[in-house]
């Protein structure tokens, strides 16, 4: 390999940080069809695109005029024109800090016709007008001093890149390989450390390759706002660390594995896995949440070994949560679907496609039209609009409704009117909430439920002193790495308190208010919300928690929505899709909802259940939802793993892993966020096909047969453009007189919790938070705790949780987590938010063994 | 003269808490507030308070980082990364007295190497290391800005000036029988515990003690006595000088 | 013209319990607090401009320039904050000032807070020197009951609270921004500029950073006037300062004189080299400036002479070795006090300084290899310059004007230990040409 192409390589960067661009570099391949995209996305460049031409500031780098922003740094302005500068502790999304020194230039004109005496960090040097800069390319200064410097940085580092998960992407190998010596003049002793040691279950550091370029602290006090590691020691002992007995336990912490500029730090997951240059990138989206991320995910021989943050400035920038990043084993499991399977006798047999869907047709042709579908919210936008299709179509019904969780009619008004055939370029989006002069989060705690939401509101509070408020039971930590105001709110209290905010509020003239999903389960707050939006003149943007849930709007999988924001009660927006889908007739009433349909599923009304991927716990009460499962006459199950809808189900249809499809999520911006095929499925289908056999079985054509038509037809469809649904008019009602030594329960889920998508990955549920129960210290006093536990009781049972008393806590409230690992206050105590609890102390024994458990 | 060390086993963090547990009560809880309530922004205070942890807990522990960070609203991991940085906290239990020896090119070259070996033999310790009667922690320090007093001894950071090797051995042999020494530009030495806790900003009322100066600091002035030698005369100055600026 | 010792700072030294402040009042001081408060805080600024006072930290930036960089319409408080670090090999200077007489520095204190508008000054002792400590600790507790400090001094509408801070062993906190991550309680590493303290230093809000002496030297330009200061001192080194003198010197010392006496005046009155040797090298500030030779005993010890010849003044502290010094030896352990306080932020000093440091041990012991020499000077030219702060500079300073002046010294590592061509046990402070060594106190 020539010198130059060498160098090229090893500095060549088309994202923004050349970590990224290293991978490539390593010779990793790429199956993305738009990996090229990733070369637009220079944030500079767009910078500059929207910047005022007038107040660009003209240097001059290796002999090319650039003009950029006033304060740029010149290590931007050179990678943007193509004179990659190397680095280590430079990240753009950090701030600067110049540790490393890697990136020295040469500054032969200050600007002020003099040059600068010693060579440069071009991370931490600004460009100032008129400055000549000379990189390593042009400069025998600078490729002196950086060739110094890699010197210096490879003495202590150890030669293992043949066993470092790192070698082959490493950017120290590389600008070793670019700016380095052939052969070292170091011949003494290197410095060792014992090796790896655990920052948490998930990441282990290996201190003597380290480079100490603190991105990793960096990261966490900065991006995170979790500085539980940090520098220990100094000089040449200086090392990361964790305080014993306080693991790097962040929701964000796999970053840093991926920011690292060498293999200090690993993944214990992936550690020895795989070789970066046999492992195949494929550029898609994370299935765990709305927030949208951009992924890239690496397989070998048709198994995925990592998930990589991918980088989108518009959407994650380089970042994502360790739920996006680790959990990806849950369908490998051995109660993966592999085969239809129909009910005989009671028991669940293996059996063919075309038998089983013999079953499933004549299970639904037995129902007429008493038939409710349950697609829950993991869908792509495609498989949502075949669901969609299918039960208006095929069956004739609105009773469709993907909402699995605690809901209201008032929010499917909200959805309809506020949320439903609105696009990216009408919503709040990402940049908006970084631009904000004000934002109110109501019953939403964006760290666990929506994590790229919070790095977002957490660096426009940085960054540009952002105001955050928050309508909740209490100020939690994520809250307080936004620097957020308590709006103290005892669930089922929120709309009472958003109609009195008016004076506490200054949302400036720019103002967002974000809403949560459990909004959509406390009567009055959707309609308070959007009043105060008029008042306020505010921007209202919903974020639901799961990835499929805006698709699922979009799609019309509402019992008074049809795809596009059309209304199912309005007659031409009916006229629209009949036409579109050619059909004659669409029914005209709206469906029933979630909860109606399991209990007219229970109650006999309804004779056949379509069940997508729904949890029984997800639902209000699950022993409701178990009962309208049982109670069904006929269930058919679309799902990928064994569970307990498939345990109740008559048909069983298996359906393909998400790295197993293509199509689209829509983020809760509304924003498409392409899904890739990552690995061959295993013979597997997806939604839209399982449905499209049935409807093919049924005698209609659904009209579409793969996700690429039906994305087609989706676009062809278009939102709707006619009057819109009217705004939710709910009225709030007061929170239930409570009984003495009762309280009301607030809880929601946290990010790492018994979810089932995080199943069979033990180690990210290791850096999970502990489950606590939180009540004020009023409260506290009330119910005479003063041990360290406490019990929860209702008629159905009790649980006992370590007690956490929090001065922000409202009084008469209780925190838990929803869905914690063990026995829930769902299943267990058949509790949601707003419902009434009593509280007790727990016995000292019961504490020992009962952590969320049983007392 | 410099011995390699190529592992660095216990780095990172302190030392193992007490099994007994740790020392910092209520009283100091309170002290440590105190101290955090002195500062515009408390997190300033994190330095004298690990002062005064170290002469509660003669040392700094897991148990006394946690309390800091509580009491400072950071994470322990932000503590010990200051614990570990600065010199003068210590992760191993400490002895009675601390025994510094400047070591630094000055110093070691007028004999605070032979100092520094004679102490290691007579103690039957190491750099860092505590005598085994648990008297005397010693260590080799860095130039403690007494140059002109060369070679210098610290004893829980009181000054023994131009040292020898002999004078150093009776030193901490009179410290190791209790018997009391005075630091010839200093106090009564006490304990390293109670001069953590005037550091800490806690006075034990011994400021008055001792010289306002040794010889070598009043040489200049002494010699300027000797021959009337001073400065100008405001009165008398001879040149006005150029008005710059204004 | 003036003569050759000026004791202002010092002057006081020997009185009877000169820490006192009835001692301190009864020779005139806190006199020049008072006609300070008469006057307008501008008034000051451009008093300690026009008298040229230049900084006695090392850098040797003029004060009334920095105090006139603080940002006017900034709404944060200001700080001022006095470097009492002072740990720079051969520094002893601000040490002894503090523990003598702590009232000069407060003084200045006060008068230099209402000067730049601070209503809360920290004084950052290193931890290493407890007495000097108390001393201090206790002249700002009298300062308080005096009516000194606290809510309107000297019943003026002037208030000012000054907090003693003690550092705990890091000589990087004596680098300005280091010193305020440190008095922020964080780890002292210095920070990136700009921004400067005037405009974010200690909780982001204008900050003054002075050392000890640039501070106690402002109440006698108020008290004598800018003419007087003017009158000692030579062209861009004005006043009196104070010479610190130790080593191989028969005398070693403080020294206040006016800037520019040289060290053949100085190692004049300090009694020479000590007996039988001859001067073989010396710092003239501190060993990060580097080293001179008695080539350089008439260099006028002011902020241009030094520099003349390839060094600085730095702090003044003059470090005098004789003969029986190995300089290879003698740069080991300054490079070994480098590594062990480099702060470990940027790699060519935490990376370059672990380098030399085993680099040179072999040339101690006479194991060097070939090309060594050129090595040292190899890696001090990719530390000089490289580093994040001027610790590392230093660190190659040393390394280079040592092998520059005595490189074939380094050359003879390659094959003999220096402690066979320069026996240790001659260099101590206790040898006498032809004594017994002391009890068995060789190494
Ligand atoms: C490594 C390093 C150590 C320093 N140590 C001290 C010190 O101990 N005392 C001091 O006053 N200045 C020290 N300085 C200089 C300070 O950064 C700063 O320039 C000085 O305090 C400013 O005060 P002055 O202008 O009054 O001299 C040091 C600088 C560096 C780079
Ligand atoms: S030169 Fe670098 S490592 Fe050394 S003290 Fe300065 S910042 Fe720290
Ligand atoms: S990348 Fe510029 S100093 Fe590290």
């Amino acid at each position: 390999m020539s010198e130059t192409t060498k160098e090229a390589q090893a500095l060549a960067t088309p994202a923004a940080d050349p970590q990224a661009g290293a991978l490539a570099a390593g010779g990793a391949n790429t199956n993305t069809p738009d990996a090229a995209l990733a070369l637009n996305r220079n944030p500079l460049s767009r910078q500059i695109a929207e910047a005022d031409p007038a107040t660009l500031v003209s240097v001059t780098i290796d002999g090319i005029e650039v003009k950029v922003p006033k304060g740029t740094m010149i290590i931007r302005a050179a990678e943007m024109i193509g004179k990659p500068v190397p680095r280590f502790c430079d990240h753009p999304l950090l701030d600067p800090v110049g540790a490393c020194r890697q990136c020295l230039v040469e500054i032969t004109d200050d600007g002020r016709g003099r040059p600068m005496p010693k060579p440069q960090a071009s991370c931490t040097t600004a460009v100032m007008p008129g400055q000549v800069i000379r990189t390593q390319a042009t400069s025998p200064v600078a490729a002196k001093a950086q060739n110094g410097i890699n010197e210096f940085l490879l003495i202590n580092h150890p030669l293992d890149c043949p066993i470092c998960d790192k070698g082959g992407e490493c950017p120290l190998q590389n600008q070793a390989m670019a700016v380095g010596n052939g052969d070292t003049r170091y011949s003494d002793v290197k410095r060792t450390y014992p090796k790896p040691i655990p920052l948490s279950a998930e990441i282990l550091l290996d201190r003597e390759r380290c480079v100490l370029c603190s991105r990793c602290t960096r990261f966490a006090d900065e991006i995170a706002g979790d500085p539980l590691i940090e520098l220990a020691e100094r000089g040449a002992v200086e090392q990361v660390a964790i305080h014993d007995g306080e693991p790097f336990n962040s929701y964000f912490s796999g970053n840093v594995i991926q920011i690292c500029p060498v293999g200090a730090l690993t993944s214990t997951a992936y550690r020895f896995r795989a070789r970066p240059f046999d492992l195949v990138s494929t550029t898609t989206t994370c299935e765990h949440c709305a927030a949208g991320c951009e992924l890239r995910v690496d397989h070998r021989h048709n198994d995925v070994m990592r998930r990589y943050a991918g980088d989108d400035p518009d959407v994650n920038e380089e970042w994502n949560c360790d739920k996006g990043r680790f959990a990806f084993v849950s369908g490998r499991g051995t109660d993966r679907l592999t085969h239809p399977l129909v009910r005989e006798d009671g028991v669940l047999r293996p059996a063919s496609w075309p038998e089983a869907v013999n079953v499933a047709v004549d299970g639904l042709r037995a129902a007429g039209g008493a038939v409710g579908l349950l697609p829950g919210g993991r869908l792509t936008w495609e498989d949502s609009y075949a669901w969609s299709k299918f039960a208006r179509v095929v069956l004739g019904t609105n009773n469709v409704d993907f909402r699995s969780r605690p809901h209201t009619l008032e929010e499917a008004g909200f959805l309809a009117h506020a949320v439903a055939g609105t696009t990216v370029a009408d919503s709040v989006t990402y940049k908006d909430l970084e631009k904000a002069s004000g934002v109110l989060l109501v019953d939403l705690e964006p760290e666990d439920e929506s994590p790229i939401v919070f790095l977002r509101l957490r660096k426009a509070w940085r960054k540009k002193h952002l105001r955050v408020w928050t309508v909740a039971p209490f100020l939690s930590n994520g809250s307080r790495k936004l620097g957020a105001t308590l709006v103290p709110t005892a669930p089922g209290g929120e709309a009472r308190r958003i109609e009195g905010i008016d004076d506490d509020l200054d949302l400036g003239s720019n103002g967002i208010i974000l809403v949560g999903e459990r909004a959509g389960a406390s009567l009055g707050t959707l309609t308070a919300v959007l009043r105060l939006a008029e008042r306020k003149q505010a921007r209202v943007a919903w974020i639901p928690r799961r990835a499929g849930d805006r698709a699922a709007v979009e799609a019309g999988l509402l019992p008074n929505l049809l795809p596009g924001g059309r209304l199912v009660e309005d007659p031409s927006a009916r006229i629209d899709v009949q036409a579109a889908w050619d059909v004659e007739h669409l029914p005209t009433e709206p469906g029933l909802d979630a909860d109606a349909i399991l209990g007219a599923a229970a109650d006999g009304t309804l004779k056949a259940l379509v069940v997508g991927g729904i949890e029984p716990t997800d639902f209000r009460d699950p022993a409701d939802a178990r009962r309208g499962l049982e109670e069904a006459g006929f269930v058919i199950s679309i799902e990928q793993r064994l569970s307990e809808v498939t345990e109740r189900a008559d048909v069983v249809f298996p359906v393909s892993l998400f790295e197993e499809r293509n199509g689209t999520f829509l983020d809760w911006e509304g924003r498409e966020r392409p899904v890739h095929q990552v690995v061959r499925p295993h013979t597997l289908v997806d939604d839209l096909r399982v449905l499209v056999a049935l409807a093919d079985a049924l005698g209609v054509d659904l009209g579409v047969r793969d996700a690429a038509a039906a994305k087609a037809e989706i676009d062809q469809l278009g939102r709707w453009e006619g009057p819109r649904a009217d705004a939710p008019t709910e009225s709030y009602e007061t929170v239930e007189q409570v009984g003495e030594r009762d309280v009301v329960l607030a809880t929601w889920r946290t990010l790492l919790d018994a979810g089932r998508g995080q199943d069979g990955e033990p180690l990210l549920a290791l850096t999970a938070p502990t489950p606590v129960a939180r009540i004020s210290p009023a409260t506290a006093a009330w119910a005479g705790l003063d041990g360290d536990a406490v019990v929860l009781r209702t008629d159905r049972g009790q649980l006992a949780f370590p007690l956490v008393v929090d001065d922000t806590m409202v009084d008469g409230v209780v925190w838990t987590p929803r869905n914690a690992p063990g026995p829930s206050v769902a299943e267990h105590l058949g509790l949601v938010a707003g419902d009434v609890v009593g509280l007790a102390p727990a016995q000292a024994t019961a504490t020992d063994d009962s952590t969320g458990g049983v007392a | 003269m410099s011995g390699f060390r190529t592992h660095f086993d216990n780095t990172g963090g302190v030392g193992p808490d007490d099994p007994a547990g740790t020392r910092i009560d209520a009283s100091t809880i309170a002290e440590l507030e105190e101290l955090a309530a002195r500062y515009p922004e408390k997190r300033s205070a994190l330095l004298p308070m690990l002062h005064l942890v170290q002469s509660v807990e003669g040392r700094v522990t897991p148990a006394a980082i946690e309390i800091c960070a509580r009491i400072l609203d950071i994470t322990p991991a932000e503590v010990n990364g200051v614990a570990t940085f600065y010199t003068m906290y210590k992760r191993k239990p400490m002895g009675r007295h601390h025994v510094g020896v400047c070591t630094t090119s000055l110093c070691a070259i007028l004999g605070g190497d032979e100092i520094a070996a004679a102490l290691e033999q007579h103690l039957g310790v190491g750099n860092d290391e505590t005598s085994e009667d648990g008297a005397i922690t010693f260590e080799r320090v860095e130039c403690n800005a007494a140059c002109d007093y060369a070679p210098v001894v610290m004893v829980n950071w009181e000054f023994f000036d131009t040292m020898t090797p002999k004078k150093a051995i009776e030193l901490v042999d009179r410290l190791r029988s209790d018997e009391v020494v005075v630091s010839p530009r200093g106090a009564t030495i006490t304990s390293w515990r109670e001069a953590e806790r005037v550091l800490a900003g806690f006075p034990d009322g011994r400021a008055d003690e001792g010289p306002a100066a040794g010889t070598q600091s009043l040489l200049g002035l002494k010699l300027a006595e000797r021959n009337g030698w001073r400065a100008p005369d405001p009165a008398d100055v001879p040149a006005p000088s150029q008005e710059e600026g204004k | 013209m003036t003569d050759t010792l000026t004791p202002v700072l010092s002057a006081n030294w020997g009185d009877e319990r000169a820490w006192k402040l009835s001692n301190y009042e009864r020779r005139g001081g806190y006199q020049a607090l008072r006609t300070a408060l008469g006057k307008a805080p501008a008034d000051i600024i451009g008093q300690v401009k026009n008298a040229n006072l230049r900084g006695r930290g090392g850098a040797g930036f003029p004060a009334g320039v920095k105090w006139s960089f603080l940002p006017k319409d900034n709404p944060n408080p200001v700080y001022l904050v006095v470097n009492c670090d002072e740990s720079e090999p051969g520094t002893c200077k601000d040490i002894p000032l503090v523990m003598a007489s702590p009232h000069t520095l407060l003084e200045g204190v006060i008068i230099s807070s209402y000067a730049v508008g601070c209503h809360h000054a920290f004084i950052y002792i290193r931890g290493e020197v407890l007495h000097v400590i108390r001393r201090m600790q206790q002249a700002v507790r009298e300062a308080y009951s005096a009516g000194y400090l606290g809510k309107g001094i000297l019943g003026t509408d002037f208030d000012l609270e000054v907090t003693v801070h003690a550092g705990a062993g890091a000589y990087i906190c004596g680098e300005e921004t280091a010193l305020l991550d440190s008095l922020e309680g964080r780890r002292g590493q210095p920070r990136l500029k700009p921004p400067f303290p005037a405009v974010a230093g200690l909780y982001a809000s204008p900050t003054v950073i002075n050392n000890v002496e640039t501070i106690a030297t402002v109440p006698s330009i108020i008290s004598n006037g800018v003419d007087w200061f003017t009158s000692m001192g030579t062209e861009n080194s004005r006043g009196m300062t104070l010479y610190s003198l130790s080593g191989h010197v028969a005398n070693p010392g403080q020294f206040e004189a006016p800037m520019g006496i040289t060290l053949r005046q100085l190692l004049d009155m300090a009694g020479g080299i000590r007996h039988g040797h001859q001067l073989k090298f010396w710092t003239p500030g501190g060993s990060s400036l580097g080293i001179l030779t008695d080539e350089h005993l008439d260099v006028p010890l002011d902020y241009d002479g030094p520099a003349k010849v390839g060094t600085g003044l730095g702090t003044k502290a003059l470090q005098c070795f004789d003969e029986t010094t190995s300089a290879v030896r003698a740069c080991l352990r300054y490079v070994e006090f480098y590594k062990h306080e480099s702060c470990g932020k940027c790699t060519p000093c935490r990376e370059g300084s672990w380098w030399l440091v085993q680099l040179l041990a072999r040339l101690e012991a006479g194991k060097g290899e070939p090309g060594d020499i050129d090595k040292l000077l190899d890696l001090s030219d990719n530390i000089a310059g490289r580093s994040f702060c001027a610790l590392a500079d230093g660190t190659a300073t040393i390394v280079k004007s040592m092998v520059n002046y005595f490189r074939p010294e380094f050359e003879a590592g390659l094959h003999t230990p220096a402690w066979e061509l320069f026996p240790y046990e001659k260099t101590t402070a206790w040898y006498r040409a032809g004594a017994v060594a002391e009890s068995g106190a060789t190494a």
